[in-house]
């Protein structure tokens, strides 16, 4: 019956377009989702840049980043999705013991990363720099803590798809969510590099 | 353990409002007992909540749409007679409390509950049948983005009796919508409306996306796409670039108002100007996801009742992208009066007025569609030909108020007001009545009464006059937006024949719903047998009204933009396979309605400070979605025995001979009959 | 409703019409500024330039529908004409010469009624800072050293130089016979320049909603016959009381239908108090005469918005 079903699957795509290609119209809507997302970001960083100067007679960039602290983190997630690479590379090897460990490993840079930042952000508020205090401090809390929400979301999702492999093996299905994945990650990644920029960079100048 | 919430959150002392509640109390236990009565809970359950079917999804897209309507209608009657009692220093029936909440949430609905659903709801029926596929590319978020509208409609609703609606109007500019000056929850209400149908919005224009550019039929290239299917891309095109700046924007506000963040605030550096930025970045947007679907439909109606090819189909496609693009660079002009310099407010008003330039293009094709043609005066003829006159007029008192000099002293006054009515009204909501009597006899099989379609036609296109003209003339009067009450005896009757013409719409709107009454009690007169009950152009009429859960058959195969006439002219056009292949459905599934409640309550739970449930809700909602991802039995094949049984009944209602075999040999698809021999 | 509205309605429609007739009195189309003439002599050309094109549109829609109605027989039928050079570059060039020309009107009249252009008068301006309040008007002289509230005075023929900001939500300062409105917001300043052409007394109001008692936010704009006229108004204001830190307070508090308050006299700076309250650090006490920690001083006396937090 399986065959069966398969083989007017097959036949489909070869010959009737009737059923399109379910995994790359996932990947094509995945990634006009990213281009929201961009959107949504660009915003945010749209009115950091509006509110960066309003201190409101309280620290500014200079006073309170760390740039030395924020590089380790930052190399942290850029691993991360390097290793995510090679996850990818073992998996379309099917290679499933190998996409397990990259992914584990992966999983590990990103933990690192949310925990350094999460760090930061519980230091500056325990300092009396909380995003309540002035404009700069909210545009920052808000442009940093909703790319740490997306990567905490990444880590949740990467923890379900470790599980979906352990479980079914390297399906199309899983590996069709693995590439959206793949997709997210190194979008945050490119959306991290931004912030490293924009924020830390040209605030610690 | 409630929050904020307590008993005192109903306005038992509000006699309006409770009459209201009761009244819609009485009109939901009445359809309850009804559904209970007939038996058709099951029904309605397994054949429309669950349904990722995209035909019914729009169905009930509009039905939230009509229902919506009449809710954000009944704000507009409150608020006219408002205006017209409260003269001469008078007070009117509603104090200022009352009254603000009314104007912000006429606004607010009739945009986002009503023109946005309207238009999705046509979008969801038709877009995938004009460009021949069987469904959307995700059926289910299809059925989720729907559920999610239900959800913050619900919430917006939920306000008239719990608690109450934000009183900013419905922009929400801040200082006036931060917690120093709107301490209540209504504008909490506002902000988690709005968020999650913009996000259920977002997720519609990927999915629609995604279905145009993958699922076209065999040898449907994109410059032979319908023009509604093309317009509705742009608008698809135009949400997914400005509803994240929405998402954004009230993020911020969110955070303002439940973190102590400083976004927008007056105090310690908030910047209330750059709200305006983001909001309009996105809101000017917005007017042209509304219009460009309408000027869609216009062209296919305009275009299938003067019976000849729509003129200047590619010039109709790019003066459409001409329009998105510029829609994208002139949001400075909703606030010329902020104090910006005079050379970037001739900027932003010249490019606004450039956007003159394409859409007058449209309006000249639609006038060389019906030059040489032969235009049937139906009920859809008629809106779009109001439209073209009324739209004339709201687009010139728009490139008006689009150069500063005049804006300064028409801006925030009823001349506006009457402006973007003028467009709204005269466009985007004339467009979708267009639409909406041109392919409803496609969703439910028969044709709307014609009679009482013209009578709903005059009464609105008559009532838009009178109420709005004078708006126009009040704002040359220097009468301003969302005052309560004026003594300025030289407005007085000018708002007396707002108020009529309002009245006007009502009864307007009331021959509609007596139309659809009338229609479903003689449907069996109206009812459309051949699936093509205007001599169509395009493939929704190829197939039977209402078509097939599958839509399709046999997927048709395009080469003219005109594909159906195009096959009608080939003699191709009820031609018969000999043998059918199995087709590949998705499954219906509840997901969507659960990720909806446990939205509404996340949403009802954050609005009243309740952590507990909002935790709950948000649990519920990653738990649907999880159980969703992996639920393995989404999807199923249609047997050839049931398409043909199903398709044999239509052709047999059509008077065709299905066993005739020499027709279906001429069948120009030979390998479909082929490749099943195949299998 | 319609019962009450019916007999009243045929008395007001005649006397409606009439006034319509009459010019718009006191609106947009009866200026009474230089400012407001221009910007209302430039909506008849702006409207004039499109009625070109919409007139046109508007007889043809009416004659095609018409001529080419399906039972007109008579007419040509071409189902299959869809395209034709000719016809497209002229739908798309006579808009685009249309807006052209617009585009033109637009660019200079924009710089010419820039609100922040001074106006050309060899007469010397009026200074007024303008504050908005939740739900009144206060108007500063700082050269006379009064204010009021919700009336403004000043002689015909001379200009006036308004400085606005807010200390409470986003107002919009317009009064329609004199010219064109400007938002007042707080923490930033705007500017406009008008002058009346006529003695007389004009509406002013707010345009843009701030809050329940934003329907009464009305103000009287007195443009006197003569500087005579003008000073003795200013003698009537001097009889008021002092506007200090205290009554200052008082100001605001949230109060609806504000009757008329005069002031003899302004604690210094005050208007750059207000602006400053809300500047997070960026005031620059340049312009207010006072040094940096006068400014700060005054800012922190002059107390929260009266909507107080919950």
């Amino acid at each position: 019956m399986t065959s069966q079903v398969n083989a007017l699957h097959d036949h489909d795509h070869a010959h009737d377009h009737e059923h399109h290609d379910a995994g790359a119209s996932v990947e094509l809507g995945f990634w006009l989702y990213l281009m929201t997302d961009c959107i949504l970001f660009a915003s945010a960083f749209a009115a950091y840049a509006v509110l960066v100067g309003n201190v409101a007679g309280g620290v500014a960039g200079h006073d309170i980043f760390e740039l030395k602290f924020v590089l380790v983190e930052t190399f942290a997630l850029l691993f991360s999705s390097i290793t995510y690479g090679f996850a990818m590379i073992s998996g379309h090897k099917g290679n499933k013991a190998g996409l397990l460990g990259w992914l584990a490993v992966t999983f590990l840079f990103g933990a690192t990363f949310i925990g350094m930042e999460l760090h930061e952000f519980g230091a500056l508020i325990a300092e009396g720099h909380g995003p309540d205090k002035s404009a700069f401090l909210s545009g920052f809390f808000a442009l940093v803590g909703m790319h740490g929400l997306h990567v905490t979301a990444g880590l949740i999702w990467m923890a379900v798809m470790m599980l979906e492999v352990i479980k079914t093996g390297l399906t199309g299905r899983a590996m069709t969510r693995l590439n959206c994945l793949s997709m997210f990650w190194h979008f945050l990644d490119i959306v991290w590099i931004c912030v490293f920029t924009v924020v830390y960079l040209k605030g610690a100048i | 353990m409630f929050g904020k919430l307590t008993l005192e959150a109903i306005p038992f002392h509000e006699p309006i409002i409770m009459g209201a509640l009761s009244g819609a109390g009485l009109l939901g236990l009445a359809l309850i007992a009804a559904i209970t009565k007939f038996g058709k809970w099951g029904y309605l359950w397994k054949e429309w909540l669950t349904s990722v079917d995209h035909k019914k999804i729009g169905v009930m897209y509009i039905i939230v749409a009509l229902v919506m309507l009449l809710r954000g209608f009944a704000d507009a009657l409150m608020m006219r007679t408002q205006l017209a009692m409260a003269t001469g220093g008078a007070h009117g029936i509603f104090p200022p409390e009352h009254y603000d909440q009314i104007f912000t949430a006429h606004g607010v609905i009739m945009i986002i509950f009503m023109a946005m659903p309207f238009m999705t709801g046509l979008m969801n029926i038709v877009v995938p049948l004009q460009i021949g596929a069987r469904d959307v590319a995700f059926p289910f978020l299809n059925s989720l983005s729907f559920w999610l509208l239900v959800a913050s409609a619900a919430l917006v609703n939920i306000s008239l009796g719990v608690g109450e609606f934000a009183k900013t109007g419905w922009v929400a500019y801040p200082p006036l919508s931060e917690l120093a000056y709107s301490p209540g929850v209504g504008v909490d209400y506002y902000i988690w409306a709005l968020q999650i149908s913009g996000i259920g919005t977002t997720l519609t224009a990927i999915n629609f996306l995604v279905t145009i550019l993958k699922m076209r039929a065999p040898g449907m290239k994109l410059m032979q796409m319908p023009i509604f299917t093309w317009t509705c891309t742009w608008a698809n095109v135009l949400i997914v670039s400005s509803f994240p700046i929405l998402t954004g924007a009230l993020a911020m506000l969110t955070l303002d108002r439940y973190l102590d963040f400083h976004f927008f605030t007056s105090e310690a550096g908030g910047n209330p100007m750059m709200y305006l930025n983001l909001f309009w970045a996105w809101g000017h947007p917005e007017v042209y996801i509304l219009v460009l679907p309408a000027f869609g439909i216009f062209s296919e109606v305009i275009s299938t009742f003067s019976g000849k090819r729509l003129f200047g189909h590619t010039s109709m496609i790019i003066a459409s992208g001409v329009i998105s693009v510029l829609g994208f660079m002139v949001w400075l002009h909703h606030f010329f009066t902020m104090g910006s310099g005079a050379s970037v407010n001739a900027f932003f008003g010249i490019a606004t007025m450039v956007i003159s330039v394409p859409t007058g293009v449209k309006l000249f094709n639609w006038l060389f569609t019906i030059f040489r043609g032969r235009l049937r005066f139906t009920a859809p003829v008629m809106w779009t030909l109001g439209f073209m006159i009324t739209f004339s007029i709201g687009g010139m008192t728009g490139v008006l108020m689009a150069i500063p000099g005049a804006d300064f002293v028409l801006h925030n006054s009823l001349f506006l007001i009457a402006h973007f009515h003028n467009t709204i009204i005269g466009g985007a909501v004339f467009g979708y009545l267009a639409g909406f009597a041109f392919w409803f006899p496609k969703a439910f099989g028969f044709k709307l009464n014609e009679r009482l379609g013209k009578a709903a036609f005059w009464f609105w296109q008559s009532g838009f006059f009178f109420a709005f003209v004078p708006l126009y003339v009040l704002g040359f009067l220097g009468m301003t937006r969302r005052l309560n009450h004026t003594d300025n005896p030289l407005w007085t009757p000018w708002l007396y024949i707002a108020c009529i013409g309002a009245v006007l719409i009502a009864i307007g709107i009331g021959c509609q719903l007596l139309q659809l009454f009338v229609s479903l009690r003689d449907r069996k007169q109206l009812a459309d047998v051949s699936g093509d009950p205007w001599n169509g152009h395009t493939l929704e009429w190829s197939i039977s009204s209402p078509p097939p859960f599958y839509n399709f058959a046999t997927l048709p195969q395009v080469h003219d933009i005109d594909a159906f006439t195009d096959m009608k002219e080939k003699g191709v056009a009820y031609d018969i396979p000999k043998q059918y292949a199995p087709i590949h459905m998705p499954k219906n599934t509840a997901a969507g309605v659960y990720i909806g409640g446990f939205t509404l309550a996340c949403g009802f739970a954050l609005i009243w400070h309740i952590w507990w449930l909002a935790i709950v809700g948000l649990l519920g909602i990653v738990g649907s979605m999880l159980a969703r991802a992996y639920d393995n039995d989404k999807d199923y094949y249609v047997q050839p025995e049931e398409i043909e049984a199903i398709e044999r009944e239509r052709f047999e209602k059509m008077g065709i001979d299905f066993d005739r075999y020499d027709e279906r040999d001429s069948n120009n698809r030979p390998h479909k009959a082929k490749t099943l021999e195949q299998v | 409703m319609i019962k009450r509205t019916l007999p009243h309605l045929s008395r007001w429609l005649g006397l409606g019409i009439t006034a319509l007739l009459a010019g718009c009195k006191g609106g947009i189309l009866d200026p009474k500024g230089q400012i407001a003439a221009d910007e209302k002599s430039l909506i008849i050309t702006a409207t004039i330039l499109m009625l070109l094109v919409v007139v046109p549109v508007i007889v043809m829609t009416i004659a095609f529908a018409w001529k080419y109605r399906a039972s007109n027989e008579s007419a040509t039928y071409t189902p299959k004409w869809a395209h034709s050079g000719k016809i497209e570059a002229v739908v798309w060039i006579i808009p685009i010469i249309i807006v052209t020309f617009l585009a033109i009107v637009t660019w200079n009249s924009t710089h010419k009624l820039d609100p922040y252009r001074e106006l050309d008068s060899s007469v010397k301006p009026i200074n007024v800072q303008v504050v908005s309040l939740d739900w009144k008007w206060l108007f500063i002289y700082p050269d006379l050293n009064i204010a009021s509230v919700n009336q403004l005075a000043f002689p015909a023929n001379t200009p006036v130089n308004f400085k606005i900001t807010s200390d409470a939500a986003m107002n919009s300062f317009f009064i329609p016979q004199l010219g064109g409105q400007i938002y007042s917001m707080a923490g930033m300043q705007t500017k406009l320049h008008l002058i009346a052409n006529e003695a007389g007394s004009y509406d002013g109001m707010s345009a843009n909603y701030s809050g329940a008692g934003f329907s009464g936010m009305k103000f009287k704009a007195l443009a006197m016959n003569s500087q005579a006229e003008f000073d003795s108004w200013v003698q009537k204001v001097r009889a008021g009381q002092p506007l200090d830190a205290a009554n200052y307070a008082a100001l605001l508090k949230q109060s609806e239908n504000n009757p008329v308050q005069y002031f003899s006299s302004v604690t210094p700076g005050l208007f750059y108090g207000v602006l400053n309250k809300y500047m997070a650090g960026h005031q620059t006490a340049m312009e207010s005469g006072l040094s940096a920690s006068q400014l700060k001083a005054l800012s922190n006396s002059l107390c929260a918005p009266a909507a107080a937090k919950e």
